[in-house]
């Protein structure tokens, strides 16, 4: 029991592997994480009665896609990613990996938080094995583990901090092992809800460069929460606008750009515009939330 | 004026005077006063006390049966210590304080655990144990002494009450304060019930725990003073009643010290494990 107990607190250390070319890359050739949203609503219910939070979404994200959800705050956009998670169970509608109808969390799913929620007690390593916490041992030796986790970790660049704890690291380092922790498990879909908001500008464009390239190393679907709208173009494929009370899809806008994008090219700047006039649209979402007030 | 008067006038003088000596009398001083370390800036008042003490004493302005030097204290302790007489006390004084307060902290850690975990629980229990707790604990002694008699028993189930509270409330509520935005995490890599206590809920309590431990010790030793002092044919506090009795104030303060140094050291012990197991959390 003793040791049992000690063990949540001791850190995991890792052997170096000698064969580094068996690190594992995922099949490119086996396409998965479509997700197919259906939701005909959610509603809260609370002291001053329920509130329609999201209606009728109905949304399909293709394998390896980039997809934005862009919209002001209260507009459902975050419940819609929980839903997503499966953090939030009970709406009416369902929600469709692959073809099949999510219940609730799983590892095929990754979630990276506005906040970190990075462990305190643990090292990055441990904080990244937390990820595959929830395998039982014999699906994932402890070998298998070591190289996953040392392979997320130099993925997202933090090599060198491997025994540091959370206490001793950036904001935008702790962000790059929740997401190296969201991604340990291999899933299909890459949720982000807002992760780049609590950051200092600068180091915002640098994690949003990141994120690309871990993307394009990893070929996972992402969806992406933000209300940041030059970031949305930035990285998506495609633009999802989500107007607010109830949530609802107000338009989708594809971002045919090549990346890397510049900012300043004139396209960018127009995709920008767009997204911009239909988020503040007359009686689009900054109007209602003007009648709210 | 008598001589004993003036006496005790020089030593007061005497005493102020080397407390200011350490003072800065002017600016320019200023940096020996800051020179000097602030743990030997804190010895000067006891070690004072200590001599004035002593002085006094020995010139027998008190009366030493009503207040004996530090150094007539000190050599009861020797004594007690040559004859055997403290190993015997201090032994039947430490094992009710290990026994009454391993009773008490893991009473106290299976129900704060229990309440913690279990909403239910807590709306069953938790209102229940705040009434009780409201009870000063010296207020079940003569319940304890009919129940379970002037034996042990009786003593040690006091200790326990002092020592559960604190590990039980402290427990229960940093349980109950877990971080939710954490346990979400433990849900999304889907831990069972579990790995959720021993990875994440059990380390995230562990520092309030180890605050209630220790407050819970303290309480043990406050209590077996107590039970010692209500009837006891043995252990420290039986000593202290003994120097009452017999009209020696010198193992009374005897006896004042050793609990003293007894409880700061267990504490200490204490606070070393806790820090041992919190590791780099410790500060």
């Amino acid at each position: 029991m003793y040791t049992r107990l000690t063990d949540s607190f001791r850190r995991t250390r890792c052997e170096p592997f000698k064969n580094l070319s068996s690190i594992m890359v995922k099949d490119g050739f086996d396409r998965r994480g479509t997700v197919k949203i259906e939701i005909v609503q959610k509603a809260f219910s609370g002291s001053k009665g329920t509130l329609l939070a999201l209606k009728d979404i109905l949304l399909t994200i293709d394998p390896g896609e980039f997809v934005c959800i862009v919209g002001g705050s209260g507009c459902g956009k975050t419940t819609l990613l929980r839903i997503i998670a499966g953090l939030e169970t009970e709406y009416e509608g369902s929600v469709f990996l692959d073809g099949k109808k999510l219940t609730g969390t799983g590892l095929d799913r990754g979630v990276v938080f506005q906040e970190h929620r990075l462990l305190s007690w643990l090292t990055v390593h441990d904080n990244v094995g937390f990820g595959l916490a929830g395998l039982p041992a014999q699906e994932l030796s402890r070998e298998d583990r070591c190289r996953d986790i040392r392979h997320y970790i130099g993925l997202v660049g933090l090599d060198k901090f491997e025994y540091e704890y959370p206490h001793q690291l950036s904001g935008g380092m702790s962000q790059r092992v929740a997401i190296a922790r969201a991604l340990v498990g291999h899933p299909e879909v890459l949720l982000l809800d807002e992760p780049f908001a609590s950051l200092d500008a600068l180091t915002r464009i640098r994690m949003q460069q990141e994120i690309l390239r871990i993307w394009e190393a990893e070929r996972t679907t992402v969806v992406l929460v933000t209300h940041d709208i030059e970031e949305a173009v930035y990285l998506a494929d495609r633009v999802v606008i989500l107007s607010p009370q109830p949530g609802t899809v107000g338009n989708i806008l594809p971002v045919r750009l090549p990346r890397p994008r510049d900012r300043t090219d004139r396209e960018f700047v127009r995709v920008r515009r767009s997204v911009h006039d239909e988020l503040f649209a007359p009686g689009g979402m900054t109007q209602l939330v003007a009648d709210n007030f | 004026m008598s001589t004993a008067e003036q006496n005790r006038r020089h030593v007061w003088k005497g005493a102020t005077e080397a407390i200011t000596a350490e003072a800065p009398e002017n600016p320019g001083r200023i940096h020996v006063y800051r020179q000097l370390d602030d743990r030997l800036l804190g010895w000067i008042i006891p070690v004072s006390v200590l001599l004035v003490w002593e002085i006094l004493a020995r010139t027998e302005t008190l009366p030493p049966n009503w207040l004996p030097a530090p150094s007539a204290v000190g050599k009861t302790i020797y004594q007690l210590a040559v004859s055997g007489e403290l190993l015997k006390h201090a032994v039947i004084t430490l094992s009710r304080v290990a026994a009454g307060f391993l009773l008490g902290a893991s009473a106290g850690t299976i129900f704060g655990g229990l309440t913690g975990y279990l909403p239910g629980a807590r709306k069953l229990i938790d209102p229940s144990l705040q009434a009780l707790r409201s009870v000063p604990s010296i207020a079940w002694v003569p319940l304890f002494l009919l129940w379970l008699g002037i034996q042990e028993t009786s003593k040690i189930a006091l200790i326990s009450v002092g020592a559960f509270f604190p590990v039980y409330l402290n427990l229960s509520v940093a349980m109950w304060h877990v971080d939710p935005k954490l346990l979400e995490v433990g849900k999304l890599y889907r831990l069972s019930s579990f790995q959720m206590v021993r990875r994440l809920i059990l380390p995230a309590v562990l520092p309030e725990y180890i605050v209630g431990l220790r407050s819970g010790l303290g309480l043990a030793w406050m209590f077996v003073v107590a039970a010692e002092l209500l009837g006891a044919s043995r252990g420290i506090g039986y000593l202290m009643v003994d120097g009452e009795m017999t009209g020696r104030a010198a193992v009374i303060l005897a006896s004042v010290i050793l609990f003293a140094v007894f409880g700061k050291v267990s504490d200490w012990m204490m606070n070393a494990a806790g820090r041992r197991l919190l590791g780099h959390r410790a500060r």
